[in-house]
């Protein structure tokens, strides 16, 4: 079954023509990386499925996104209900500046959850899913800026997970850490997969190629090549692909 | 040459911290001093003396009885711990009821005697003349004169400045007349405040932000006598109308002009903290299904909350100190306030209206230096609590 499905996509900001007719279907539960050169619309493209871009003014969209069949630019569509479902942890790590408890449960009680009792227990099922819980079990009421870096993105991903949402946008995740935290986070995804359908955006292909099943070409504003990972960087059917993942340009 | 023209430029640059230092210190010692003066003053006015009969056995009387007794409030000196006797006042303008210009001798030559044994004669007289007038063995008890008490000025309900006998210096009414304008205006001003500045940084589309900004901080720059003459020509009469008071000058119609003149500094200031909040804090509160709302009001708000914070004491302080439209407006009555309808009066309009009429170094213009001392120290204290604030806020967000 196709979790998220993109039918002939175009998008504007302002007069620039940023994705250029994008066609592509995802599957649930499963890992799809993007890649590509600075300014090829990968990042543009990730932000459309939790309707990001609708807070940059001027912009456009042509074309359709589905995410479980459902048109998710509809009228009948309640922003706030998709982006519930569509989790998103961006590049730098962006705490509230509140308590690490508060970050986490942050999520459940703007969507209107009271109830103390399950607010915490979500907030422990979410931290020890992200692999924190034994970090910050004793100072849950201190703030989230007293963690580090890599601490910091993965309150975040514990953060956007509290909500159980079924799809999880990584706009670069790991682009702000240092190596030992990079690999925890990288751990994170693949556990994560039995939960949710991750789209990841990177630079870094060594990581895509670690962390996804399936891997998309971006160059231009253009989707180059979308197949397996393993295809990708090992027979690529492009020569702009082969000439990327071999570092010729980038 | 260039070495010689950095040492300069240098010391040029100490010197002139330095001065404007001292320059600050200097006026705050100033105040301090010549407001501390009013504590060695005594309590009846200078090259005076209360003289009553040498069996009364009435020895002290505080500034606030001798007022009484002199307004004919007290009336017996039983009332103050005496004997059962009517109380007789006497001031030196009365000596023509008692005698005749002649037995007073054209300069008044002969008055001491005559009044020593007037006073000799009414037991239950109390005389309110010069010291010169009072002889050598005369037959008469002087009414001890103490310096004028801390308690007395600081607690006390009656602010009669040039009071004869004593003067009173309670400073009570003026102060309760300051905070309350002040809380009001802040009352006032702060949801309003806050609402335009959530509006602008959040709901005002680019183009209608880019003119309602520079209007409000015009606003700034209007002359406070302006806002005062906005307030005695339609606040006054409008609250008057509305609701029924006899007069319109009132600490009501002091807040709301006050709080008018806080809102552009209100308003600036928040607008800036808020649109100051890091984009990616938004993003993430919307990523996380937050309405628009729910992220202004948990957590563009509250990590803006110290710039917020300082708007607000910038506002106050302008409120707390402003004196020109507040005393175009409040009507000036120094008496506490028993609500905000009343007329009432500020430290600051107190210290303006009356400066000019004290003579230099007498207890009246000493204690409207004290006022000075006391305005300073709210000011301060408001400004250290922002400061505290803002401090915890830091050292929780970082």
């Amino acid at each position: 079954m196709e979790k998220i499905e993109a039918r002939d996509v175009n998008f504007y900001y302002g007069a620039f023509h940023a994705l250029k007719g994008i066609s592509m279907e995802i599957p649930q539960n499963q890992v799809v990386a993007f890649i590509g050169p600075s300014g090829c619309g990968k990042s543009t493209f990730l932000r459309l499925f939790n309707r990001m871009n609708d807070l940059i003014p001027g912009t456009r969209l042509e074309g359709q996104i589905l995410i479980d069949g459902q048109d998710i630019y509809g009228a009948d569509v309640h922003v706030d209900e998709l982006r519930k479902n569509v989790g998103m942890v961006f590049q730098r790590p962006n705490p509230f500046p509140k308590s690490i408890f508060d970050n986490v449960a942050y999520g459940l009680r703007v969507n209107g959850i009271k109830d103390r009792a399950y607010i915490r227990e979500r907030v422990e099922e979410s931290l020890r899913g992200a692999a924190l819980w034994d970090e910050v079990k004793d100072k849950l009421g201190e703030s989230a800026f007293a963690l580090s870096g890599g601490q910091q993105q993965r309150l975040c991903i514990a953060r956007a997970m509290a909500v159980s949402p079924s799809v999880l946008l990584m706009d670069e995740p790991a682009s702000a850490l240092d190596p030992i935290s990079t690999a925890k986070v990288e751990e994170l995804i693949s556990e994560l997969r039995s939960q949710v359908t991750i789209v990841i955006v990177t630079h870094n292909m060594q990581q895509a190629a670690r962390v996804s099943d399936r891997t998309a070409f971006f160059y231009m504003g253009e989707m180059v090549e979308y197949d397996d990972t393993k295809t990708i960087f090992t027979n690529p059917h492009k020569e702009a692909t082969q000439n990327y993942i071999t570092g010729r340009f980038g | 040459m260039k070495r010689f023209l950095e040492k300069a430029v240098k010391w040029l640059l100490t010197a002139s911290g330095f001065v404007t230092s001292l320059v600050i210190l200097l006026i705050i010692g100033f105040l301090f001093t010549e407001g501390a003066g009013l504590f060695r003053e005594k309590v009846i006015e200078e090259g005076y003396v209360l003289a009553v009969h040498k069996d009364n056995s009435v020895k002290e009387l505080t500034a606030a009885e001798i007022k009484a007794v002199f307004d004919e409030d007290i009336t017996d000196w039983s009332e103050l711990g005496g004997p059962d006797m009517e109380i007789v006042t006497f001031r030196l303008e009365d000596a023509d009821e008692y005698f005749t210009e002649e037995e007073l001798g054209a300069q008044y030559e002969y008055a001491a005697g005559k009044i020593d044994s007037l006073i000799a004669a009414t037991p239950g007289m109390i005389a309110f003349i010069p010291e010169s007038m009072v002889e050598e063995g005369a037959q008469l008890n002087l009414i001890e004169d103490n310096a004028i008490s801390p308690a007395e000025v600081l607690g006390g309900s009656e602010w009669f400045p040039t009071a004869t006998p004593a003067p009173l210096f309670g400073m009570w009414p003026l102060l309760a007349g300051t905070l309350w304008v002040s809380f009001f205006a802040i009352l006032f001003a702060l949801p309003f405040g806050i609402s335009i500045a959530v509006y602008m940084a959040e709901v005002a589309p680019e183009r209608v932000r880019n003119i309602l900004k520079p209007v409000i901080e015009l606003l700034n720059g209007i002359p406070s006598v302006v806002y005062g003459f906005f307030g005695l020509i339609i606040i006054v009469p409008l609250l008057q109308q509305v609701f029924g008071l006899p007069v319109g000058e009132s600490g009501l119609a002091g807040s709301i002009v006050l709080a008018i003149m806080a809102l552009p500094t209100i308003v600036t200031v928040a607008e800036d903290a808020m649109r100051n909040c890091p984009r990616a804090l938004r993003e993430a509160s919307l990523a996380l299904g937050a309405s628009k709302w729910q992220t202004v009001s948990k957590v563009v708000i509250p990590s803006s909350m110290s710039g917020i914070a300082s708007g607000v004491v910038l506002g106050i302080g302008r409120a707390i100190g402003e004196t020109m439209a507040v005393l175009m407006v409040t009507g000036n009555a120094a008496v506490i306030p028993h609500s905000i309808l009343e007329p009432l009066r500020t430290i600051p309009a107190t210290i303006a209206a009356e400066l000019g009429e004290a003579p230099a170094g007498g207890a009246h213009y000493q204690s409207l230096f004290l006022l000075g001392v006391i305005l300073f120290f709210i000011t301060f204290f408001i400004n250290l609590c922002v400061e505290y604030i803002s401090h915890r806020n830091k050292a929780k967000n970082s």
